[in-house]
This record gives C-alpha cells, structure tokens and sequence, in this order.
C-alpha cells in the first residue's frame, strides 16, 4: 500500500525512558499500518530548522511497533540521542507534533519467501538495530513461525527497550538470547557469537536470519551466513536525506558494481545482493 | 498563469534538476503525487551520454540549514534515459525539461539533438557545471567556454536551452552573458556551491569525494544576490533558486526577477513542498498584488 503523499502532522502521545534510550509514540491517524522493517522519515514541527541550524533534514527512523485502533495506528520508535536529530526526538513531549513521511523502504520477507524449506527465523539485534526486530518478532509470533532472537548491547548505558518490546507478563520472552559487551546481560561478547554458536548447530541451518544493527555487526552477520550458506535479510542505514528516492544520497555498493539507493531498494536487504557492509 | 520560454504553466514553482525522483515517488507514493503533482514544470536529473554509477558513499553531510551532496550524476545514460525512463516521465501531469550534461561539444551536441527532437521533451537545461575534456577547464566558470558551447548547440534544437549557471565564480553575470549571446532561452541560478565538512569521528573530510555542493536555506542570500546581479545584466527570463522552502521565499526570488523559482532541497524534507510554497504564494499575491508589498504580509 502506498504511503500517503507528502508530510503530515502526527501528534506525540508518550515518550519514555528506556534504559539508555528512549520510546516514543505517534498516532498516525493518516497512514497504513506499516509492514515489519519499513522507516519513516521524522521531524519535530517545532524546532527543527525554523531557526536555522541544525537539525535540518529528517531523520530515517525504522518503526519498532505499530499497533491499529480507532482513532489511527500507534507507531513506537526506539531511539538514542547520538545527534543534533535523535537528541531533539529524544525531547519530544506527549502534545506536541512530528512530521511524518511514510511508511518508507520495503520489509522483511518470511522465512518461507526466502526458501521454501525454511524451518524458521533467527533474528539478531543489536543496539538501537532491536527496534525493526520487535514488530518482525511480533508478526511472526502471530502467525506460529519458530524463532529465536538474539539481542546484543555494546553496554548499559547503550542499552534499552528490552521490557517494552521483548518482554511479556514481566519478563523477558523465553525465545529471547541476551549478549553484552560488558557482561552486563547474557553472554559476554558479541551478540554475533550467539549467532555463531547456532549455526554450528545442524538444526540452524534451515533458518532465515534477520538482523539489524550497527554496521560491524551486520558484516559479521553477513559474513557467517555466507560462511554456513544461510539466507539472511538485513535491515541497512545509510545517510539518507529525503527517505524516497529524491536525493541519492543513501548508496549502497552492490557486489556486481555500482550502487542502490537503500531507501527504494531497501532498508532490508538480502545478505547476497550486497557487498560488504562498510564499517569503521 | 505564468509563461516561460513559451511554455505555459500553472504556476511559477518548477523543481531543481537531481533533487526529485518523480518515478520513484509515484513508486512510493502511488498516483497520488500525478494527481496533486508539486511542481508546474518537472526538470530531470542530469543525463549524460553514457551510463554513470555516481560516487562512492558517503555522498550527504547535513550542515547548519543545509547540506553538501556530492552524488555524482547517477542516470542510466542516453540510450537508457531515452527506452526506460522518458516514457514514464511523459505520463506526469506537467511539461517536461531534461537536463544534460557532457565533456566534450560532440556529446553535448549528441544529447541536445536526441533529447531535443523528442516530443515528450518541452525544453532542455545545459549542466555546465563539468569541465571540457579538451581544454580542462569547467564550461560554465568560463564566459568563453558557454558562448562557444552555446553557439554550437543553438542550431541543433528548436526547443529552449536553459543554462545553469554555477555560484563558484566571481561574475557569474559575465556567464549569463555569454550564454544570452550564445543565443540561450533562459538561465537557471544557483547551482550548488563548493563546499566542506570534516566528520568530527574520523577528523576526515565528511564526504568520500573531499568536497561537495552546499545546499539549503543557508545559501539563499547569496542566490538571491546572484541572481539580482544576473538580473541587471541579462534581458533573458531567470529560474531563480537556491535554498527555497516556503512561499515569501519564493516572494524574494520573484522580486529580484525571476521569472520561475525552483525548489530543491526543501523537497527533501517535504514531498509536498513545491505544491505549498505554490499554495502560499497565490495566497501572497491575491491579497496583494505588487510582489514587493506581498513581501511583507506573510
């Protein structure tokens, strides 16, 4: 379903603390419900650019929950406040309003789109990057596909979202896996570990592996799915000015040469049709 | 109803070449953006004669009001342009100006004929914002290099040319002049200017390709003086652009001259912008009809 043209206005009706990030809410009273994986680009109505200055152009934002009701579907974002942009969204106030372009990009495929032999789904998060897991979590849930999921954080303080998006009656859902750079929660190491560990396995690998996070981690997660001949989707950033299609400035290199824009041919793309994921 | 170059259009607001995608977004947004189309007129991105894949990333900085781009012209080349996209381009509710751009006159003969002769095609705007191969230098910081340009171009199209004249020289009016004795329909202004960031987690310049075209409302005043300095010089009508985002904007520009504004950058911020900035303006100019006194009611 196409996104509605243009920009609109959607009302903030909560903002919380979540560890070191934080959640905020719309209601999108305009929009489809979006599917798991697509982005929206995000503006504060208020202070973003009217003064000169930064911020000044929105923010690509993938959505972590969308839940429909009568008065518009409730969009959640997860964020951290790493720039003069997620800072201003980490103040939003419930009342206040947020431009808003989308749903943005395409979406997760099932695990059976990918291969028909498919047993299942692993999805790996890292970071900010366990916000598109969530709502993929959710749909797959509903619809009783087998999952694991594997949620790393580099620290505390980098941390969060955990209880409001993967957790159910209190605790954290029995198909979650925890891995901290600090030790703080789980494994200690590299969430990518766990990955490791699970397609060793012979059982593991019939999955499909999902993953979002930062761009190191969607390498190694890249690079053992190659390694163990697992399909895998890859929810992608890129500096991204507009969010459809206008500015070019979200390349990707392919592997065959050249480049695709991630906001038109992604944000999710397969493991294969990218080279590798360029990191620091 | 405005007229430019003989092309009538609905009104005075067009797009900046390479900052809107209209295939993409109908993609996005569906029919939607034909029927409440933004722009009175649509400028493609540039074409070139052969295919190019465009810089390596990252090509997008944002800055104070702005950003740099350095995209490096992606499009699928003549032949490419011409079978897949023009045809798709000549379903959008408005009349259509292509944008090339080469290295050397024959290919910019090549495209300005092929392009030129199409009947989708309404008007042509020369990038000149590229160095000749032959004598290295960038066509449109030289007045020498447009005239010439111009004059062997003129001849190869009834259609009109419209030169985009580039900020990053001392007299772009000595530019316009040359492109208006070189027998050119109109002049576009301002292109991108040259400009840097350093990425403060790497100490390196923020765009892979060193330096970029700044964009935005930061570069308005400087379009705007551009553009009356082009103005008092050239008889030609102006497209006047350089960080537009909201109709007394515009106002500025159409006061200094311009015949048409072009919205570029805004349109990143807002798919919509073009079709409000048009909104507002109608709005400005009923309530009064001397642009100039329009100026102060917004």
């Amino acid at each position: 379903m196409s996104a509605p043209f243009g920009r609109r206005a959607c009302e903030v009706t909560a903002n919380v603390s979540s560890g070191g990030y934080r959640i905020f809410s719309l209601r999108d009273r305009e929009g489809p419900n979006p599917a798991p994986g697509q982005f929206y680009m995000l503006a504060s109505e208020r202070e973003w650019g009217e003064g000169g200055g930064r911020p000044y152009l929105p923010r690509a934002i993938s959505v972590a929950e969308a839940i429909p009701a009568k008065d518009g579907v409730r969009l959640d974002f997860l964020v951290e406040g790493v720039g003069p942009g997620t800072d201003r969204l980490c103040e939003l106030e419930a009342g206040e309003r947020v431009w808003v372009t989308g749903p943005l990009g395409n979406s997760f495929s099932t695990p059976r789109e990918v291969n028909p032999e498919s047993a299942g789904a692993i999805l790996i998060g890292g970071g900010i990057g366990i916000a598109p897991m969530a709502i993929w979590r959710r749909y797959l849930v509903e619809r009783g596909i087998p999952l694991r999921v594997l949620l790393g954080f580099r620290n505390e303080a980098h941390s969060g979202g955990l209880n409001e998006l993967f957790c159910a009656g209190g605790s954290l859902c029995p198909d979650v896996r925890l891995a901290s750079e600090d030790g703080h929660a789980g494994h200690q190491g590299y969430v990518t570990d766990l990955l490791a560990t699970m397609l060793a396995g012979d059982d593991a690998t019939s999955a499909v592996v999902y993953s979002c996070g930062p761009p190191a981690m969607l390498e190694a997660v890249r690079a053992l799915c190659a390694e163990h001949d697992v399909a895998c989707e890859l929810a992608m950033e890129s500096p991204m000015a507009c969010g459809f299609g206008a500015c070019f400035g979200c390349a990707v290199p392919k592997p065959d040469g050249g480049y695709m824009r991630l906001c038109v041919d992604g944000p999710v793309v397969r493991g294969d049709a990218v080279a590798e994921v360029a990191h620091a | 109803m405005p007229e430019f170059c003989g092309i009538e259009l609905d009104h005075p607001v067009i797009n900046a070449s390479g900052t809107y995608d209209a295939i993409a977004a109908r993609r996005i947004f569906g029919d939607a953006l034909l029927a409440d189309f933004p722009f009175s007129a649509f400028v493609s991105k540039t074409i070139t004669p052969e295919p190019r894949a465009g810089n390596a990333p990252r090509r997008i900085w944002e800055t104070p009001a702005g950003m740099i781009n350095s995209i490096g012209l992606p499009n699928k080349g003549l032949d490419g342009f011409l079978a897949e996209d023009l045809p798709q381009l000549a379903q959008l509710p408005v009349p259509l100006i292509v944008s090339v751009m080469a290295t050397n006159r024959e290919e910019f003969s090549r495209l300005v004929r092929e392009v030129g002769e199409r009947d989708e095609v309404a008007a042509l705007e020369l990038n000149v914002s590229c160095p000749n191969v032959h004598s290295g230098l960038i066509v449109g910081e030289q007045p020498t290099e447009t005239e010439a340009l111009l004059e062997a171009l003129r001849p190869l199209t009834e259609k009109p040319l419209i030169v985009k004249l580039t900020p990053n020289v001392a007299n772009p009016e000595a530019v316009a002049v040359a492109a208006e004795e070189g027998g050119a329909d109109a002049v576009s202004l301002i292109n991108t200017l040259k400009a840097s960031a350093i990425d403060p987690a790497t100490g390196e310049p923020a765009i892979a390709a060193g330096h970029g075209g700044l964009s935005g409302p930061a570069v308005r005043p400087i379009a705007l003086q551009q553009l009356r300095a082009v103005r008092a010089a050239v008889e030609l009508p102006l497209v006047g652009m350089g960080g537009i985002a909201s109709g007394a904007d515009a106002l500025e520009f159409l006061a200094s001259g311009a015949a048409v504004v072009a919205v570029g950058t805004e349109s990143f911020r807002d798919p919509r912008a073009g079709a409000r900035i048009a909104n507002d303006l109608e709005t400005a100019v009923s309530r009064s009809p001397s642009r100039v006194e329009a100026l102060h009611l917004e």
